[in-house]
C-alpha cells in the first residue's frame, strides 16, 4: 500500500503499523513527533497505531542543541 | 485631525509639522520618530501618524517609557501583541534569546520554564551574564528582562517538564516555543502540548550547531498548527557545538514565526 510521508508517496507492505515504519525508516521513535491525518499520534501508540493506503504522515525527528 | 503623540492621541490642527508638534509639546526632543522611522527633516503630519519625542538620556515615567521603547517598532506592532501571552519551554540558547527579543517587541506575558542553573559554560551563547552562575536560569531571565523591558510580565516554573504538568503551565499561552537541548525531550514536549492543546501554534527549533552557514536555517511548517526552525539535521555531538551565532540565527527564526503568528501571518 501507499502512504505520504512529509510529502512523498512511500510503498509499505499491507499491516505495518507506525512503529515499524519508523523503524524502516530508520527513526528513533523517541525523538521524533508525528501527526498522522492531521492527529497528533503519542509514542505510546506508535506500536498500535496501523496505517491504511492513503494515510499521510507529518514526521519531525528533532536533533539535539538548543 | 488626531495623531498619537508617545502613545497618546492627541487632537491638532489641521496644518501641523513634526517640528510644530515638537516645539509645542517637548522643545528639547532631540530625537524625533515619525511613524516607527527617525526624522531629523520637517513633515507634514497627517491624520493617525504616530510621533514619539524622546530627549536624549533622559528616563521619563512609566507610561512615557512604554511608548517611548516601541517608537522604532513597525505601527500597530505593539497594540497587536502586548496582550499576548507566549510560553518558552527551557530558557537555554535558543530560549533566553527568544525571551529577550520577544520582551524587546513587547509581547506582554512569557511563560518560562527550566530546571537548570546558569553554569559557565552557557555564556557562549546564552543570555546570562558571570555574576548569574548559580541563579536558576528562570530567574537570572527574568531579572535581565525586567531590566530589558518592565512592562513584560513573566511567570516562572523552576522544575522538570514532563506530561502531566505540560498542558497546565502551559494552558494559558496563545503560542508555544519548544527551546530544549535533548532531541527526546523536543519530541515530548511538541507531541503532549499539540495533543492537549491543538488549536495553539507551536514553534520548535531542529538543528542549529556548528558554524556551518547560517542560510540553512530556515522556518518551516511540519504539520498542523506546529512549525520548525533549524536546518533539521545538524545535531549537537562531539565535536561539533553550539555557539551564539548560529544558535541565534534559529532563535530569532523562532521569535520571528512567533511574532508573525500573532499578527495573523503564517510564518
Amino acid at each position: 500500500m501507499n502512504v505520504t510521508v512529509n510529502g512523498e508517496m512511500h510503498k509499505i507492505e499491507d499491516g505495518t503499523d507506525l512503529a515499524q515504519l519508523l523503524k524502516q525508516m530508520e527513526l528513533n521513535a523517541d525523538c521524533v513527533a508525528v501527526e498522522c491525518n492531521l492527529d497528533v499520534v503519542e509514542r505510546e501508540a506508535f506500536s498500535s497505531t496501523p496505517l491504511s493506503e492513503g494515510d499521510t504522515l507529518e514526521i519531525v525527528s528533532f536533533v539535539g542543541g538548543g | 485631525m488626531q495623531i498619537h503623540l508617545n502613545e497618546r492621541i492627541i487632537s491638532i490642527g489641521g496644518e501641523e509639522t513634526l517640528f510644530n508638534i515638537r516645539d509645542r509639546f517637548k522643545q528639547d526632543a532631540d530625537v524625533l520618530i515619525l511613524n516607527g522611522f527617525p526624522s531629523n527633516r520637517d513633515a507634514e503630519l497627517t491624520a493617525g501618524d504616530r510621533v514619539v519625542l524622546i530627549r536624549r538620556g533622559e528616563i521619563p515615567d512609566a507610561a512615557e517609557l512604554e511608548a517611548q521603547l516601541m517608537a522604532r517598532s513597525t505601527p500597530g506592532v505593539y497594540e497587536a501583541i502586548h496582550g499576548a501571552t507566549v510560553g518558552i519551554a527551557g530558557v537555554g540558547g535558543l530560549g533566553s534569546s527568544i525571551a529577550v527579543a520577544l520582551a524587546r517587541t513587547g509581547v506582554g506575558r512569557l511563560i518560562l520554564a527550566d530546571f537548570d542553573l546558569v553554569e559557565p559554560s552557557n555564556l557562549n551563547r546564552q543570555q546570562y551574564f558571570i555574576d548569574q552562575i548559580g541563579m536558576p536560569k528562570v530567574d537570572a531571565l527574568k531579572a535581565n528582562l525586567a531590566r530589558i523591558n518592565p512592562n513584560v510580565q513573566t511567570a516562572l516554573f523552576y522544575g522538570r517538564l514532563n506530561r502531566e504538568n505540560i498542558p497546565q503551565i502551559f494552558a494559558p499561552v496563545d503560542i508555544l516555543v519548544e527551546a530544549f537541548d535533548a532531541p527526546d525531550q523536543k519530541a515530548l514536549l511538541v507531541e503532549t502540548f499539540r495533543k492537549n492543546h491543538p488549536t495553539k501554534p507551536v514553534v520548535a527549533g531542529s538543528g542549529m550547531a556548528g558554524y556551518g552557514s547560517a542560510n540553512t536555517v530556515v522556518t518551516r511548517r511540519a504539520g498542523k498548527n506546529f512549525y520548525l526552525c533549524g536546518d533539521g539535521e545538524s545535531a549537537a555531538a562531539p565535536g561539533n557545538g553550539l555557539m551564539a551565532p548560529r544558535v541565534g540565527v534559529a532563535a530569532h527564526h523562532q521569535a520571528n514565526a512567533v511574532l508573525r503568528l500573532l499578527l495573523g501571518e503564517e510564518p
